[in-house]
């Protein structure tokens, strides 16, 4: 039974029919009903079948997150709702591109930090790195919040992807 | 190549491929291919209202009272805008509608042409879908598309937009058996486990109450039936909302009357007291469970929706069974016969006899005079009066609907058309207009407040035009007294901006229009004025003077729960409402 307690964030994937104002419609679902949104994530998967899949990260309590998966679900063009947070193991992955700026001392730590954490280098100038990383989001906001001092000037996320593991598939 | 036929015509064959005989609609530059087409034919007849919003009422009073789709056409920017309350009422009382607006063309959309407004974004919210259609060949499909939705599963209003261009253009015509929608499925039959979960709890209660609603009236007669026969097969008391009243008859003893907020005595602590509550097409609205965390404390509860978003929305429940009212009574009736369910007759005896002396309260009671004219008195006469004819009843909203519920019994569903989950003062005259136009014979009354009639009293050049004779009973107590009763409760009866000033001569207003006015004031010429409402062939606007001080209840105040009830203007006076009471609607 569904009880008022703590918290928790869930990882959602969506698939929807590819068609224009379907975004719109799950973004204005969330503010509407006073949902959260921590990330959201939306591409073509098939093209064939025009399918796109969406990946949410959201946060309630069980009750609020059984009502966010009922309203999606109740969205005309949405095929299928899977809770990837409860409906066993997933992998769940981020990309992140940071601009360093700096020289000296600052920019050979920051190189040797992206080291540690495999992210690659995509773009170099005399005073600069773009650092390219993926990985859990937490992982992420470690490597974020390591650069910071070292002339961390701008971070673009993509937001999350994730999927379940083993062999059964979505649809 | 099969035959090309213009975007209009493609629209007007659609509508007749899905059954639709009438159109409640006014037009304008965008929707003017439509209307050169309705010109053209004479399938679809096409009813003129005088503000876009009483169209989409229409529209409701005729899908609810026949159960078929109700069609609207409009223009784009403020025809479309002007329909939106009426969308958002569709929405939130589960009424299927087709509303098609016309948009500018194509290639202008986004460039803020002349009367363009982004209909299909204001819309979105306030619809169960809408469609904006960029191409002539996908017009028959959508609009197919639309009428399914629209009608199936949890009804709704859906919005198909049709920019110019494309009611221009040509394309072939796609008959509606060759559509299919790839993702939309509703869940008619339920899962057998969780209906034999459920009738075991039903076989062991020892104080069970069937909670019906709205839902069981769009599953249609034959689902109403169906549950009646189950309920009075357990001898179980059943309970009904305000959008459920007439899918279970009134007079059956085993009806205890509406519940929640204006329910009666005897539904709420019933329900308050219950150990097995069976909720069948009910949303668990605010304005029924009170306050939550005190609803039903030592029930069991078993929820039937067709809506997985409505269970567990706002109150926890036991079994939750997705599926159609009549698929899953008829799965009920079966599963209780094959496992010879005998509910503990000396368990249902004695509640039974619990609920009768809450019933000897008489909670409705109320004291009439030689000299002002009671609303509720106003009510039973009226249904006195009515009763035996073929009679269906639409209200305005405040007090005198409350009223309406308490004291106006349905026998049959499709009878009672209200403005429920959205509460819209001016619901009642256009749906009156859209039943009378569904059923030309029968006897249609909108049970009005002097505030409510106010807000869509242009309609009744629609009624004149197309010879309507319905019948609009005002209760006029000079007040919006729904607003006022809140503000004796809330605001230390400070009456900021209630009362209704300067209110039109009914009478002549009504002969303006070409109706039938009357004006009754005392007790004594109540039931001549009604016979002489109910006998004209014309329209008419009869303006009752009620005593303007009569308050509704029982009421439960806002925040309080079931078994905590006003139950009279002795109680108000020393009600104390929580803060939390205090910012609840
Ligand atoms: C001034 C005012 C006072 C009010 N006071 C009261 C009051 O005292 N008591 C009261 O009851 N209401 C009152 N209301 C109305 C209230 O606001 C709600 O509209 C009403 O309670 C909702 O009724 P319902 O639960 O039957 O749901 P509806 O809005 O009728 O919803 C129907 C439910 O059934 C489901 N459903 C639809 N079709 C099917 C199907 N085929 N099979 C299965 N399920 C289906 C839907 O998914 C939905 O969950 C008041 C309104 C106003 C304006
Ligand atoms: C469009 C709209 N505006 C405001 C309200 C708030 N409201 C609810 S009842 C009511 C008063 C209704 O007065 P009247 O029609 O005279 O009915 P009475 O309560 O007096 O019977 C008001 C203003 C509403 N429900 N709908
Ligand atoms: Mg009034």
């Amino acid at each position: 039974m569904i009880t008022q307690q703590d918290i928790r964030t869930h990882t959602i994937a969506v698939l929807v029919d590819n068609e224009s104002g379907v975004l719109a419609r799950v973004i204005g679902l969330f503010s509407g009903r006073g949902y959260n949104i921590e990330s959201l994530t939306v591409a073509e998967v098939d093209p064939v079948e025009k399918l796109s899949r969406i990946t949410l990260v959201t946060s309630g309590t069980p009750m609020v997150i059984e009502q966010i998966k009922a309203q999606l679900g109740r969205l005309v063009p949405v095929r299928k709702v899977a809770d990837l947070t409860v409906e066993g193991p997933s992998v769940t992955r981020e990309l992140a591109l940071l601009k360093v700026v700096g020289t000296g001392e600052k920019r050979v730590e920051s190189l040797r930090i992206a080291d540690i954490f495999r992210a690659n280098v995509v773009d170099s100038t005399n005073e600069s790195f773009v650092f390219e990383i993926v990985g859990k989001p937490e992982k992420l906001d470690a490597f974020i919040k390591l650069m910071e001092p070292l002339g961390l000037a701008e971070t673009s996320r993509t937001g999350v992807a994730a999927i379940a593991r083993g062999k059964e598939s979505l649809l | 190549m099969s035959e090309q036929l213009s975007g209009a015509e493609i629209v007007l064959k659609a509508l007749v491929d899905q059954g639709v005989e009438v159109v409640f609609g006014y037009p304008g530059g965008a929707v003017l291919p439509i209307y050169d087409a309705l010109f053209r034919q004479n399938r679809i007849r096409h009813v003129l209202c005088r503000h876009e919003q009483g169209a989409v009422h229409m529209a409701e009073g005729y899908a609810r009272s026949t159960g078929k789709v109700g069609c609207v056409l409009v223009t784009s920017g403020p025809g479309a805008t002007n329909a939106v309350t009426g969308l958002t009422d569709a929405l939130m009382d589960s009424v299927p509608i087709v509303c098609l607006t016309g948009q500018v063309p194509t290639f202008l959309i986004g460039n803020d042409a002349f009367q363009e407004a982004d209909t299909t974004g204001i819309t979105r919210q306030c619809t169960k879908h809408n469609y904006l259609v960029k191409e002539p060949d996908r017009l028959a499909r959508t609009i197919h598309e639309a009428f399914v939705v629209a009608s199936t599963g949890r009804p709704g209003p859906v919005v198909v937009d049709l920019p110019k261009d494309v009611l221009m253009g040509k394309a072939p015509y796609i008959p509606a058996s060759r559509v299919k929608h790839r993702s939309y499925k509703p869940q008619m039959k339920a899962d057998i486990a969780l209906i034999e979960q459920a009738v075991e709890l039903m076989g062991k209660a020892q104080r069970p109450i069937f909670y019906i609603g709205g839902g069981v009236v769009n599953s249609g007669p034959s689902a109403c039936k169906l549950l009646a026969s189950f309920v009075r097969s357990t001898g179980f008391p059943i309970t009904s909302t305000l959008m459920g009243l007439g899918a279970y008859p009134a007079s059956d003893q085993q009806f205890l009357g509406m519940l929640g907020m204006h329910g009666t005595y005897e539904a709420n602590l019933a329900m308050h007291a219950c150990d097995v509550m069976i909720c069948i097409g009910a949303r668990f609205d605010d304005r029924v469970t009170g306050r939550l965390d005190a609803f039903a404390p030592n029930a069991k509860k078993i929820h039937v929706d067709i809506d997985p978003s409505s269970i567990n929305k706002n109150v926890v429940v036991d079994v939750a069974i997705v599926g159609d009212v009549a698929h899953v009574v008829e799965d009920m009736i079966r599963v209780w016969k094959a496992k010879q369910i005998r509910p503990t007759q000396k368990a249902l005896a004695t509640w039974w006899g619990q609920i009768d002396a809450w019933k000897a309260r008489n909670c409705l009671a109320y004291k009439t005079n030689d000299t002002t004219i009671k609303p509720q008195q106003a009510i039973e006469r009226l249904y006195a009066l009515t009763k035996d004819r073929d009679t269906y009843i639409t209200t305005e909203v405040g007090q005198h609907q409350m009223w309406a519920a308490q004291f106006y019994k349905f026998e049959e569903p499709n009878r009672w058309m209200t403005s429920g989950g959205l509460g819209t003062m001016g619901y009642g005259l256009p749906a009156a207009l859209g039943v009378q136009v569904a059923h030309p014979e029968s006897l249609v009354v909108d049970i009005s407040g002097e505030a409510s009639f106010q807000m869509n009293m242009q309609e009744m050049g629609t009624a004149s035009q197309y010879r309507l004779p319905v019948k609009v009973f005002i209760l006029n107590n000079q007040y919006m007294g729904m607003v006022r009763q809140w503000q004796e409760l809330l605001h230390g009866s400070r009456y900021s901006e209630s009362y209704s000033d300067a209110l039109p001569d009914f009478v002549k207003l009504a002969e303006s229009f070409g109706w039938l006015g009357l004006e009754v004031e005392s007790p004594a010429d109540l039931d001549d004025a009604i016979k002489t409402m109910i006998e004209s062939d014309k329209p008419v606007l009869m303006n009752v003077h009620v005593d303007p001080s009569e308050n509704c209840y029982p009421m439960i105040p806002s925040g309080a729960a079931h078994n905590d009830m006003l139950m009279g203007p002795e109680d108000t006076a020393g009600a104390g409402v929580s803060d939390h009471g205090m910012v609840l609607v």
